[in-house]
């Protein structure tokens, strides 16, 4: 279980994507939140693109944070998006209502 | 038969992995399915993160790299115990922590309830917890601690398809 680090983030054309580690818990969540918020102020972000390709496993810390990032670009018209979701993560935004909020393409 | 197994560990973040981990490898010759096991290890992770931040009010994820804000710097010490038993295909899990309770056990299992919103908690630990496992039930006392009680029965099958 790799580390989140600075080059799990990348912004392209103020689209801020990020690129979760294997398991999102609230050992990682903090960081990640954190980071992503930094680049929020810095960059001109307008969308958030959370890509879940190596990510096997994530509990409601994960929720809380993709949660909180919607709630701070969506009052400026952004977007956010999840990418490569496998099928539990997608059971777990159903749970919790949020695949009405955030945007699965595929 | 039955067969049970019990771990007790600080109740730091850095556990969190290692506690749902441990429990999915103790059901494993069950031959669950991966739906399960992703259940299995949702829910404990739920229970321990809580025990750890709201129980023990360790607030500080060791997975972040570089500084941390003071305030969430401390920890204060305490162990966090799991309690597994396994009883033909029916699993139990207990959560137990010797924290500083819950006041309102109703509320705090409300949907969306937190109180931590500061930490951007989203509030759906026990509604997880719910969703997964086929029963729940929270003893808690402030100042004593809190048991979380799961069950659940393995080997009903996958989900039922077409949910989407």
């Amino acid at each position: 279980m790799g580390q989140v680090t600075e080059d799990d983030f990348q912004v392209i054309d103020h689209c801020l994507i990020i690129r979760l580690p294997e398991e999102v818990d609230h050992h990682r969540a903090g960081y990640i939140s954190e980071n992503a918020d930094k680049y929020l102020v810095r960059e001109e972000v307008r969308n958030v693109v959370f890509d879940f390709e190596d990510t096997r496993f994530m509990d409601s810390s994960g929720i809380g944070m993709i949660m909180g990032r919607y709630r701070k670009i969506s009052c400026f018209g952004g977007r956010v998006y999840a990418i490569h979701a496998d099928s539990q993560i997608r059971r777990i935004f159903r749970v919790c209502g949020l695949s009405k909020l955030i945007l699965m393409p595929e | 038969m039955k067969n049970e197994m019990e771990i007790i560990f600080d109740a730091v973040s850095d556990n969190e992995a290692f506690a749902r981990v441990a429990v999915a490898a103790f059901v494993t010759h069950l031959n669950p399915t991966v739906e399960e096991l992703a259940d299995i290890k949702t829910a404990v992770s739920e229970a321990v993160t809580n025990s750890i931040i709201h129980g023990y009010e360790n607030l500080y994820g060791y997975g972040r790299p570089g500084r941390c804000p003071a305030d969430l710097r401390e920890i204060h010490p305490g162990k966090v115990r799991i309690l597994c038993s396994l009883e033909t295909d029916m699993l139990h899990i207990r959560v137990i922590d010797q924290g500083k309770g819950i006041e309102d056990v109703e509320k705090a299992m409300e949907p969306l309830y937190t109180s931590k919103p500061q930490l951007e908690r989203s509030g759906m630990g026990f509604s997880f917890m719910e969703a997964f496992m086929d029963d729940l039930e929270v003893e808690s006392s402030p100042g004593k601690g809190t048991v979380v009680s799961m069950k659940k029965k393995l080997g009903t099958g996958g989900w039922i398809e077409g949910e989407e």
